[in-house]
Order: C-alpha cells, then structure tokens, then sequence
C-alpha cells in the first residue's frame, strides 16, 4: 500500500519540510500562503488522531507488552517473559491454527488474482445490460459474511441444493461440512465466491488505464484475443495483480468468520479447521481469556501479516528488474 | 486498495470516456462479430446464475410454507405454498427487529463519525501546513498497517476498562474514524486545485468556511463512497461484535443471526428468513447508490 505525494509538483510541505512556515501570512515559494490559524490544524486533526491513537496504536503496544503477561480478562497479570511464546510453540492448536491460514492463503489467492481479472474482461465492454451484470456480480461482496455464510451452509448441507444435484448426477452425497479438509476447501470456495465482485472492480479501474493502441496494434500483427490478453492486458496489470496478491493472501490468513460459521466456534470436532484468528478470538475472550497468551498469538498474525505483505511486494519488485 | 491521488485526473477521464463510447461498437477498430456478442452474454448469464443463484435459493426456502418439504427432490426454486409466516416464526424466536434497529444504529453512527472525522482530518492533511504534519501522516498510516484482528484482545480490554463492553458505543468506537477513510479523504483534497481557495482567503473566508463552502462539495464522490464503505462495514461486521457484545438485547444483526443458526439450526426456512432480513437492506441500499458508487470507485478509490 503506498501513498502517492499530491500531483503535478503542487509544492505541498511533503516536499519542502525544511522550509519554515512564515510567520505571517505572505506570499511563499510556490504561491502558496499561510491562510490558517496555527492551531486549526489540530482542531481539525483532533477527533482522528484521538481514535486512532486510542483504539489503533494504543491497543496495538499493549498488545505487544500484554504478550510478555500471564494477563486475564479480570486480572492485569504479571511479567512472564517469553513464556508464552515457548508455551505457542508447543501448542498444538497453534500449528494446526498456522498450517489453516496458510492453506488458505495458498488455496485462495491464486484464484483471486485470477478469477476476477477474467470476471473484468468479461464486464469490461460497455454492451447492453452491462450495468446490471456488474452491479449483480457485485452483489457477494455487499452481503455480510455472516449471510453469506449462512448461505453456503444451507447450500452444502448433506441434504441441501448442492449434494440434491450431486445425487441426481449420480455422484453420491459429499460430506462438505463434515469431512475437515473437506470443510476447508468449502470455506476457502465461499471466500473467492464472496470476494470475486470486489476485486473484478479494482481490475477494472486498472483495465480502464491500458491503451488501447497496444491492442489496436497487436490485432493489426493477426494475434487473437488470447494472444493480446497474454502479451498486452497481463503485463499493463501486473501491478494490480500483485495489489490484488497482496490485499487477498493478507485477507485470508485472517480468516475467521467464514470457517467460524461453517465448522462452529471451535473449529470442528478436535478443533481441525481452527484458523489462527479464530484461535485468538477463542483464548483471549469471554470471562476467564488468557489475554496475554492470545497476545502472544496476536503478535505472530501481525508479523506474518506483515511478512506475507512484504513477501508478495518484494516478489514483484525483482521480478521486474 | 492503495490510496493514489489521480497523477492527471482530466486526462484520464477524457480516455476512459471517449474509450467506454467507442468500446460498445468496435474492438480492435471492428465490430464485435455476432457470435462473439451471444458468447459474451452467455458467459455473463452462468456467472450471473452462479452470484445470485444462492441468494435466491435461501430467498425461495424462506418463502416455503411448512407443508412444503425444502429438502424434496427435484429441488425446486419456487416454493409452492408460499407464506411470509417465516418472517414472523424468526421475530417470535428472537427479536430480528430490535437487531436489526441496533445494526441500523451502528451503522448510520459509523457512517456521520467517518465522514466527518475523515474529513476534517483529510482537509487538514491536504491543505494545511504546519509543523507536525507528516508526523500525523505517519500515525494514520501505521494505524492502517496494524490489522484489526491482531489488536482485537487489547481493544476488547480497553473497552473493558473504559466499561464500554457490551454496548453499541464499544461496538462503534474502534472503527469510527477509519485510518484508511483519513488517507481517502487526504487524497481527495489534495487534488483539487488551489486557486479558489486562495482566492476565498483574499475575499475574507476563513478556514472553517473554506472547508465547509468550498472544499466539501468538491469531494462528494469520495464522501460517498467512504459512506458506503462505512454503512456496509459496520452492517457486515461480525467479528468485533461478537467479541464485544455478550447480551442478548445489544446484539446486531450478524450476532443475532449466528446465535439462530447456533440455536435454530435444524429450521432451515427460520435462518433463511433471518437471513434475508439482513441482506436485503443493503442490496437495495446498494441497488440505488451504484450507479454513482461505480464511478466513485473506478475514478481512483480503488485503484492499483
């Protein structure tokens, strides 16, 4: 995620930082005045920076200090050191919580990166109805996960729609929320159902931005529309692909509601299908939570997070050296 | 979503208009042979089958009386003795209304402090100078950086210590300034260009004004689309809920749908119901504002 400077050399501060404010309004390199009064801008930035401060930055150090704790929900807890870390370690729970989110991230971010690139082509021609198809396919992505949840468990119940048509084909009943790993892969399949409509919009905003004389000229060459869609579209939204690489694997190892929903609170029988997330909320909640532990827990989804993010950019940036 | 100014918004808009107009006619300087057209629709028409499909199959077993067996075979999608007595069925078992009243609540909150907050804070950002700016930039980006989900625990003890757990007001408060919306916001301002501003400086205006007369309209494509994205996000929320709410009566919509599917699970036609009554909402809310929403997200919200 990167922030862009403003456009077209506007001189802002973000550019000129040394340059002393005047102290009474005049006129400045660039144009540009002082037009305000020195603590405006803190009035203004107040209700932000209070919000984020207190339920973004401030939660985010006590959990790394709460991690160091054998804290409770009603207990603030004493300095334990590492001992939670080297108790993660060998917590089963954990490893199965770790191996889940990153199956997911491995099942599910390919077929986001694809899908919805293939889903924008086909909605990228302003034809009659266009309009309805786009904002139909968007649809997923405007229902809570919760709904959406719901929806699949109905679908894919032993005796739902799904396994109804299995049956008529002659397959036979699949146990799609019995069988764990079965389970899994329902789970990671209503993940790219939901999340196909969004990412088709962002691949559209990118597809707007291609030229359309790289095309022109290619079709003039005699390629056919594979060809061009590998040789033109691909390459012009490469930089979408890996955003899109970085903001689906970032969503799916936090996964948690869609797997809450369809194996339960506990991730199944032995808590097979547990996802690290859920395994946070689950020990660090409710009256007796080991808060410091699911601190400890906490902390390894933020640095992975972190390191799947860097992981993704870092992959893109040698590949286009 | 990575938050990019536009680097030439005239120029762009120009190329995606003229292009939009030319596409429906010609690809490649032809036109779009017949065949070609009836394939595209077909495409369109399975993957319209395949996102909508679900919604109106729960849609249908909500509708399905209790003569109708929703597990006969063939399956079929229109119920055959159609009764609204499953809407009624879920309010008796739980209070779907009053959820639905406290997800409304979270909801339009979330919308009015994101909106504002981000705004205020954005305009600052933009179009302030002053010492300490960058450092205020630097904190709303690391807030964004920091997932939810790792701070979810601490957030969930400081709003017991502030005794917030268990009310609307925990529930709305971590997220009712998004970090993320702030930066949107940033960018907004940022593109719009200076002179009129200074010239209502010249004219007397002060900075309140400025904002408020002249600055704030000129953004309202991406004030709308921060709003949507607030409405949607708290009315889809389920995992900060569910860790803040524990009584029954505060719950919103999502938690009270998972306690009924927890509770009621074997009464498939009493989810489905529940169900509807939370999605519909915002597929209408959805249905009217996307025409706009569209073009506020293609024209750099979202952008790679």
């Amino acid at each position: 995620m990167r922030t862009a400077t403003t456009p077209r050399g506007r001189g802002t501060a973000a550019r000129s930082p040394a340059a002393a404010p005047p102290a009474s309004p005049g006129p400045r390199r660039g144009g540009r005045i002082r037009t305000h009064l020195p603590s405006s801008p803190w009035l203004f930035l107040a209700p932000g920076l209070l919000i984020v401060a207190a339920f973004g930055l401030y939660p985010f150090l006590s959990t790394v200090a709460g991690s160091f704790t054998d804290a409770r929900t009603l207990t603030a807890g004493q300095f334990v050191g590492g001992a939670n870390y080297r108790e993660l370690v060998h917590d089963a729970l954990f490893w199965t919580g770790l191996r889940n989110s990153l199956l997911y991230v491995l099942g599910v971010v390919p077929l986001l990166v694809v899908l919805p690139l293939l889903l924008a082509m086909l909605v990228r021609r302003q034809i009659p109805g266009i309009t309805f198809f786009r904002a139909a396919f968007y649809t997923p992505v405007v229902a809570s996960v919760v709904v959406v949840g719901l929806i699949w468990v109905w679908l894919l119940d032993d005796r739902g729609l799904i396994n109804a048509l299995l049956e008529a084909l002659g397959f036979g009943r699949v146990g799609f929320l019995s069988d764990p790993w079965l389970l899994l892969l329902s789970a990671m399949a209503v993940t790219v159902w939901k999340g196909l409509g969004y990412y088709m919009i962002i691949y559209l905003a990118a597809l707007a931005n291609v030229p359309r004389e790289l095309h022109e000229a290619c079709a003039v060459d005699g390629a056919g529309a594979l060809r061009r869609f590998l040789t033109v579209t691909v390459p012009a939204v490469r930089s979408t692909m890996v955003l899109v690489a970085a903001l689906s694997s970032v969503g799916a190892f936090k996964v948690f509601s869609e797997v809450y929903l369809m194996a339960g609170p506990t991730g199944g029988p032995g808590g097979e299908d547990t996802t690290l997330v859920m395994l946070v909320q689950q020990v660090g909640t409710g009256l007796s939570g080991r808060v410091g532990y699911a601190s400890a827990l906490s902390v390894v989804v933020f640095v992975l997070t972190l390191g799947l993010m860097l992981l993704v950019l870092r992959a893109h940036r040698t590949e286009e050296r | 979503m990575s938050i990019r100014t536009r680097q030439q918004p005239d120029r762009r808009d120009g190329r995606e208009h003229g292009g939009r107009e030319r596409d429906g006619r010609e690809h490649g300087g032809r036109r779009m042979p017949r065949w070609q057209l009836l394939l595209r629709y077909l495409l369109l028409l399975a993957v319209l089958a395949l996102t909508i499909g679900p919604f109106l199959w729960q849609l249908s077993t909500s509708l399905k009386g209790p003569g109708e067996d929703i597990y006969r075979y063939p399956p079929s999608l229109l119920p055959h003795e159609v009764t609204l007595g499953n809407y009624a069925g879920v309010a008796q078992i739980i209070p779907v209304w009053d959820f639905a009243l406290n997800s409304l609540k979270v909801a339009l909150a979330n919308v009015l402090t994101n909106c504002a907050g981000a705004a205020l804070a954005g305009y600052a950002l933009a179009r302030m100078r002053f010492r300490g700016r960058r450092a205020a930039l630097v904190v709303f980006i690391m807030a964004m950086l920091v997932p939810v989900e790792s701070i979810m625990i601490a957030q969930f003890v400081t709003m017991r210590e502030l005794q917030l757990n268990n009310t609307l007001l925990g529930v709305v408060l971590p997220g009712c300034i998004g970090a993320m919306n702030v930066l949107l916001m940033r960018n907004a301002f940022a593109a719009l260009p200076y002179e009129v501003e200074e010239a209502a400086y010249v004219d007397g205006a002060t900075v309140w004004q400025r904002f408020v007369r002249i600055a704030l309209p000129s953004v309202r494509g991406t004030l709308a689309v921060v709003a949507v994205f607030a409405f949607m996000g708290a009315w889809d929320d389920f995992l900060w809920p569910l860790i803040v709410l524990s009584d029954q009566s505060k719950f919103t919509l999502t938690i009270g749908l998972n306690f009924l599917h927890g509770t009621f699970a074997d009464n498939q036609r009493l989810v489905a119901a529940g169900t509807v009554i939370a999605v519909l909402p915002l597929i209408v809310l959805f249905a009217c504002l996307q025409r706009s929403f569209f073009r506020g997200v293609g024209e750099g919200a979202v952008k790679g």
